[in-house]
């Protein structure tokens, strides 16, 4: 029976639970005219949830029989994830409307998958970690294909959902192999029965390398990335939107608990893992956006890139690098999400447009769009004193810190590289002629996120003390313990 | 302890600068003129006050205003230091100051640019002011460096005159020169005393006298080194020979510019700086020996070449260097109290003959070059008469024991002292200052003339055209008119008479029995003399060669041939260090641009990283098929290959 204690501390998930059933059955009922309100209706119930999460107690306690954990980092990053549940959302409505997807499905694929990431993120079990992995998995495959009457859109829910497959398979193999060397799921034996020293048994090793392999495919790391790009440019821009910023958090967040409370006692191998992915991504990532000409794709290799970034705070092992990690993962959705409202501004006579040319000029037919897409470009690009420029330097500190002064400098260096198609972004914005006009934007969702990204992008200079602490706290909450 | 004329006198052009400069056009011309010039007037009748309080009071005070550079074994404040040396020169830049910016806003009347212009002279009054107030070398050499600028800015006024941008920057580079060779004196400095105040550094001088460095092996006499060292800057500052040839190129600026820069405060600031370091060069005979040496050489070959100029300008400016070099070759023989004596008197009579002249181009639209002037005496009269007192001041004309104009008490005091130092460069500064005597006298009556008098050798249409200055031009030069005929008569007992010992103070250290002003005031009859004789027969003979034989003096430069040329060609400096220095510069220049960094740099470094990224990238992006068993693919590879290196690496 859940005691009332646990039954506190499961209230954020209840809620979201309950809301898209609800949800469901009043979609069911009152049909498609009623998706704008499931919209409003889900935005508010992860705003709600958040809110729950928010004022939670920050010590750590178990619950449902340890299959779930509470703690400061759970916390935090579910109210990241929330919040960009409830902004994709609110972005998401007017899109959905012109597009001819306005359904109340919607919203609850996304309240669900929300749901399935916060279990996920305070996952204690390789069992519950598992479950919640597929619920948010298969949420996002349909997701995905949600524009379903548009090949591309289909395809990439299709391609999504077969490399998941295999991804999925990874996992449970890894974890079975986990299993079977110690004899418990529990995040807790684990632990302890890894932390005895000595040289790893092979059968440990190769779970860890088909667990981090799984993992790496859920945040889209090299070299299991491939889907990325081809799902990022088909699905609906929205749904992408929801790609680059929450599931992205929250399998980051997974992957780094995973990696540091179960698996601690296998640092040494698993950083060998960890920094070959940071340095596959960062550097195919910088390289490959390069030769891009859709907008979504780069993005989606911008994406991977940034993956490796945040990878690079995760190899140093330290809360240091972790603080870094979290600091990175609190800016870059907003940051993303902030991008690609802008893109969703992009229509010409009516139908959106997604490729590079088409942001020619735009500074000259819309001036404030082109203002808040060149600071969400500078941020990206980690220009200070630009909010990404801080996540990018709590993550370099972290890595020199811990050793890994070489990590750091191939990230400042693939940085550079970056530079060059987020600037030329700016510069086809600013300095060339337009090809045509570009719609006025009237949606309050699209304009209330650009406003709220971009003066984030900015104004984080200012007051950097509220994320960068509160990502300590949440850090040292996982890891000293 | 702050004091509000303190501040006012050194911070009001400050101010004032800030809020016209800033302001710029949205404060308007007529608002930026009104401002600088009430800024100026706050700042003049606070000096008045210092220089009683100060000089008359004595109420000698350093106020510290606020910590600068705080580091180990360092500390250096912003701070005004008031003395009679500094008094003595606010009132002169204040002074001057104000009537060239009282006489801009006629001058600069039709200029579209009012404001910047204004802003410009109000903020190198602001640096002069800093740097006479300074009570450590290195806010002297902020205010150094900050003149430095607003000469550049103020020479490079008219921007898009070629010319001009070529004066402002030699200006700028020849002053480099010098600079480097003050900061190292600084650094010298540091070393030796182990600060760069001013207090330390005289108290420690006299026990250091006999100090020596180790510089590359060599033993070098630390004092002379470091004394030497400092000169340089001055050197460069005061245009002395062989650091001079900026001066007569910065004239590309306007006309009130070379009146209060050129003239009659900035270059000036060398002269003020070994004045002000007087307790330091005391002690270094030999750094005194070379300072006198270089002045007095500037001085001959200064007028000289003045002597064969034709742009009005230009020969002021000649006369300028060659004044400097008497400055010099004062401080050089330990006369520092005469020096700053000929350079208050200059400035009231160089600044008055700078702005006439500017008057002279103004009438006639625009025109320098005498030989298109003449014969406008009756159209221009009151600055016919005002040239007439400058030039007499400049010569130094007057009845000894009666009355005399301005520079003939401060140019004979500086003569008589070169004479009693008894010294060979002693007394080849004194002979070599007659002979500049005469031939000062001889190119400003020639100036005189040419420009006022004989036939118009204008065209037509300008000398109809010819009109007095209105009067916002000609009111500022009475009060310099008075100076130039009152300030040598006025001053002469207080600088380097019978009280020069109570009005100086500690401002000025001469060690005792070198008093080169006690022993100038018992030189023979004659030595008091013969600069006035020289002056008279200079004024003689030029209206001999030009009022009465027009056509001698073509002759004379004639026969003098090969002189004639190199004093026309001004020695040739431009030339040799153009193929010296800057040739050599550019080449080398050229050289690391086309090739070094265009061929070696860029080549290896930006442009073939950048294509060899491109070339990356477009391997890259085919890897992207679009096929899922592709991606199947790479997946299962990625996980073999980690397999592999963990089975491998055992």
């Amino acid at each position: 029976m859940i005691s009332s204690a646990e039954f506190v501390l499961l209230s954020p998930e209840i809620l979201m639970a309950a809301g898209a059933l609800l949800l469901l059955m009043y979609g069911v009922f009152a049909g498609d005219r009623v998706s704008g309100t499931a919209n409003l209706v889900g935005m508010i119930y992860c705003i709600i949830a958040a809110f729950l999460v928010w004022q939670m107690p920050d010590q750590r306690q178990y619950y449902l029989n340890g299959f779930l954990v509470h703690d400061s980092f759970a916390s935090y990053v579910k109210v990241v994830v929330l919040l960009g549940s409830a902004l994709a959302l609110f972005m998401a409505d007017a899109y959905a409307r012109r597009h001819s997807i306005a359904r109340p499905e919607l919203a609850v694929l996304i309240m669900l998958a929300a749901l399935g990431m916060m279990l996920m993120i305070s996952a204690h079990d390789l069992l519950s970690l598992y479950m919640a992995l597929e619920l948010q998995a298969l949420a996002l495959y349909v997701l995905a294909a949600f524009q379903r009457d548009r090949l591309a859109s289909s395809e990439a829910g299709l391609k999504y959902f077969v490399l998941g497959a295999l991804s999925s398979g990874l996992m449970l193999y890894g974890m079975s192999l986990l299993y079977g060397s110690f004899g418990s799921t529990d995040y807790l034996v684990l632990a302890s029965s890894l932390s005895q020293g000595g040289a790893l048994p092979m059968p440990v090793l190769f779970g860890l390398v088909f667990v981090c392999a799984a993992m790496a495919f859920k945040v889209s790391a090299v070299p299991f990335h491939m889907w990325a790009p081809d799902v990022y440019q088909g699905a609906p821009t929205p749904v992408t939107a929801y790609f680059a910023a929450a599931p992205k958090v929250a399998a980051m967040a997974v992957f780094a608990r995973l990696l540091l409370e179960p698996l601690m006692g296998a640092f040494n191998d698993w950083q060998q893992i960890i920094i070959f992915l940071s340095l596959a991504s960062m550097i195919l990532g910088g390289f490959a956006a390069i030769t891009q000409t859709n907008i979504k794709r780069l993005m989606a290799y911008s994406s991977i890139a940034h993956v490796g970034y945040g990878l690079v705070g995760l190899a140093a092992g330290t809360a240091e690098g972790l603080q870094g990690l979290l600091v990175y993962l609190a800016i870059y959705f907003l940051n993303t999400l902030g991008t690609f409202a802008v893109i969703l501004c992009l229509r010409h006579n009516g139908t959106a447009v997604e490729n590079l040319s088409d942001l020619k000029g735009l500074s000259k037919t819309r001036p404030l769009l082109a203002l808040a897409l060149t600071i969400n470009m500078f941020s990206l690009a980690g220009v200070p004193p630009l909010a990404g420029f801080f996540g990018k330097f709590y993550v370099f500190m972290a890595a020199a810190e811990a050793q890994l002064i070489w990590l750091a400098l191939v990230g400042l260096l693939m940085s550079a590289v970056a530079c060059y198609y987020y600037i030329r972004i700016v510069k086809l914005v600013y300095f060339d002629e337009p090809d045509h006009g570009t719609d006025a934007v009237s949606e309050i969702g699209l304009r209330a996120v650009i406003a709220i990204s971009a003066g984030y992008m900015v104004l984080f200079c200012v007051a950097p003390q509220p994320i960068i602490g509160t990502a300590l706290e949440a850090a040292r909450g996982l890891l000293l313990r | 302890m702050l004091s509000v004329p303190d501040i006012l006198a050194v911070f009001s052009p400050l101010l004032m600068a800030a809020v016209v400069g800033l302001g710029n056009r949205h404060v308007g011309d007529k608002a930026a003129q009104v401002l600088t010039c009430a800024g100026m007037v706050v700042a003049l009748l606070a000096s008045v006050f210092l220089f009683y309080d100060v000089a008359v009071l004595g109420h000698v005070r350093t106020m510290v205003l606020a910590p600068w550079v705080i580091t180990e074994g360092m500390q250096v404040n912003w701070a005004l230091r008031f003395d009679t040396l500094t008094v003595v020169m606010l009132l002169v830049v204040n002074g001057v100051s104000t009537m060239v910016h009282f006489y801009s806003c006629g001058y600069m009347s039709h200029d579209k640019s009012i404001p910047r212009f204004m802003a410009y002279l109000s903020l190198f009054t602001f640096f002069m002011l800093m740097l006479v107030t300074a009570d450590n070398l290195l806010q002297l050499f902020f205010g150094w460096e900050g003149v430095g600028l607003a000469s550049y800015l103020l020479i490079n006024f008219w921007y898009h005159k070629e010319s001009a941008n070529d004066a402002s920057m030699k200006a700028f580079l020849v002053n480099r020169v010098g600079d480097f060779g003050f900061l190292l004196g600084i650094f010298a400095c540091f070393q030796l005393f182990g600060s760069i105040q001013f207090a330390d550094i005289f108290a420690g001088a006299a026990q250091l006298a006999d100090a020596r460095f180790d510089f590359l092996g060599m033993e070098l006499p630390a004092l002379t080194t470091t004394c030497l060292l400092l000169f340089i800057g001055a050197m460069g500052k005061s245009a002395q020979l062989g650091l001079h040839t900026w001066l007569p190129d910065a004239m590309e600026g306007p006309t009130p510019v070379s009146a209060l820069i050129h003239a009659a405060t900035m270059v000036t600031a060398g002269v003020f700086m070994v004045a002000r370091l007087s307790p330091m060069f005391e002690f270094a005979p030999f750094a005194l020996q070379v300072v006198t040496i270089v002045g007095a050489l500037t001085a001959i070959v200064a007028a000289t070449i003045g002597m064969t100029q034709f742009d009005i300008k230009r020969v002021i400016a000649y006369s300028t260097m060659s004044q400097l070099g008497y400055m010099f070759f004062a401080l050089g023989v330990s006369a520092y109290s005469a020096g700053i004596f000929h350079l208050m008197t200059h400035a009231f009579f160089k600044a008055l003959l700078f702005l006439g002249a500017g008057s002279v181009i103004h009438a006639l639209d625009g025109q320098q070059d005498m030989r298109y002037m003449g014969g406008i005496w009756r159209k221009i009269p009151a600055t016919y008469v005002m040239m007439w007192v400058g030039s007499l001041a400049l010569a130094g004309v007057g009845i000894p024991g009666l009355f005399g104009m301005a520079g003939f008490y401060s140019k004979d005091i500086i003569l008589e002292a070169a004479f009693a130092h008894h010294t060979w460069f002693g007394t080849m500064a004194f002979w070599l200052g007659i002979v500049c005597a005469y031939l000062t006298a001889l190119y400003s009556w020639r100036l005189l003339i040419m420009t006022f008098h004989g036939t118009p050798r204008m065209d037509h249409h300008t000398l109809e055209h010819a009109h007095e200055s209105p009067w916002s031009m000609l009111g500022p030069l009475l009060p310099l008119a008075a100076g130039a005929l009152l300030a040598g008569y006025v001053g002469y007992e207080f600088f380097v008479g019978h009280w020069r010992a109570e009005f100086w103070g500690e401002a000025i250290k001469v060690i005792d029995g070198q008093d080169a002003i006690e022993n100038a005031h018992h030189v023979p009859t004659w030595v008091k003399w013969l600069p006035l004789v020289a002056a008279l027969s200079g004024i003689a003979t030029a209206y001999l060669f030009y009022e009465r034989k027009p056509e001698w003096p073509a002759k004379v430069a004639k026969g003098a041939g090969v002189v004639y040329t190199l004093f026309f060609n001004k020695y040739y400096f431009d030339q040799i260090y153009a193929a010296v220095f800057v040739r050599p510069a550019q080449f080398l220049g050229r050289f690391f641009w086309h090739t070094g960094d265009g061929k070696l740099i860029d080549a290896f470094g930006p442009d073939g990283v950048a294509g060899a990224v491109v070339r990356v990238a477009k391997k890259i992006g085919p890897l992207q098929t679009g096929y899922v068993y592709h991606y199947a693919f790479v997946m299962v590879l990625g996980v073999a290959l980690l397999l592999t290196w963990f089975s491998v690496r055992g």
